[in-house]
């Protein structure tokens, strides 16, 4: 069992289902309030979907500041898994934690639906229990979900396979080579748009997006060659 | 020390589709505006800076776009400071 910290926000809005989804898939998950300097011993760290400070500003742009994203960095340097859903994907390249940014779809609607994506990169700790290739049916929610970067990062994203998930189908929101989802170069950050939280039983119209919070648990019991464990110690000092 | 008023204003990219820009340039063409060749739209942010001096109001607006106020991968920003637009 794994220590799952989920960041709640101002404003965030899908950290319940995401705690839910995180526990059903055997983590001991919790929340951490965004003002807190402490992660308290997590193994990952999710920051959930919503819209942090009203999306004032920049989505993501605030929250970015808060106190425990001084913490998420110093795990996320020392190799620790991090996982932005949605609004937490939009903080994680606000922070610069991930390239590229979200800005307004496309056609500037609000998009509350079913979206496809295939899976294209296995190796990190969110999605090793999927298959490449894979189409996952999992819904979006958002306004700015435009996945933007400049035309030489986004070349060395394809070449050097950090396109997570992909949008397939069709591309809903305008982004960027249809990116719906991305990890940095260690693979220990990961960022996509779509909720896998929303499709993790048959109940809830679908269980394609379990195995995100199923590959935590899966990754962690086999992998320890580092510990990626952020100690309170490691935060301060960031 | 004076306050100084500085002006930020905040576009997105000119490579970067701007899709609130493009709605309100068919708004206008639809109301007859058909001399409006493209309409961007981006934000203005109004700070008034504690400063001992113009350049000084400058820089720290400065440091506060690169910090927060724009974002470098998706967005430009100039300043203007009361009134001027520095060089």
């Amino acid at each position: 069992m794994k220590r799952v910290a989920v960041i709640v926000f101002p404003g965030s809005n899908c950290d319940a289902e995401t705690l839910a989804a995180a526990g059903a898939a055997g983590s001991d998950a919790y929340f951490v309030w965004h003002r807190d300097a402490d992660l308290r011993q997590a193994d990952a760290v999710i920051l959930p979907g919503g819209f942090s400070y009203g999306d004032y500003l920049r989505s993501g742009a605030i929250a970015r500041f808060s106190s425990v994203m001084a913490a998420v960095t110093a795990h996320a340097r020392a190799g620790g898994p991090v996982l932005g859903i949605c609004n937490g994907f939009q903080i994680l390249c606000e922070a610069g934690l991930l390239p590229g940014g979200l800005m307004r779809n496309a056609r500037l609607r609000f998009l509350s639906r079913p979206t496809w994506v295939r899976v294209e990169q296995i190796d990190t700790p969110f999605t090793c229990l999927y298959e490449k290739g894979e189409i996952l049916e999992v819904p979006i929610a958002h306004g700015d979900g435009r996945y933007v970067v400049d035309p030489r990062t986004a070349a060395e994203l394809e070449a050097t396979d950090r396109i997570v998930w992909r949008y397939v189908r069709d591309n809903p929101n305008g982004s960027t080579n249809g990116i719906a989802g991305v990890t940095n170069a260690g693979h220990n950050v990961v960022g996509i748009m779509p909720h896998p939280e929303r499709r993790t039983a048959p109940a809830l119209g679908g269980e394609d997006g379990a195995r995100v919070f199923h590959s935590m648990e899966a990754r962690h019991a086999t992998q320890h060659a580092v510990d990626v464990r952020a100690v309170d110690d490691r935060h301060l000092r960031v | 020390m004076n306050a100084f008023r500085v002006e930020v204003r905040v576009m997105p990219r000119a490579a970067l589709l701007d899709p609130q820009g493009q709605a309100v340039e068919h708004a206008l063409h639809a109301l007859g505006f058909g001399d409006v060749a493209r309409v961007r739209m981006g934000k203005h942010l109004v700070l008034d800076v504690n400063a001992t001096s113009r350049d000084e109001a400058l820089a720290r607006a400065r440091a506060m776009c690169d910090r927060l106020l724009a974002n470098p991968v998706t967005e430009d920003y100039d300043l203007v400071v009361d009134g001027d637009v520095p060089r």
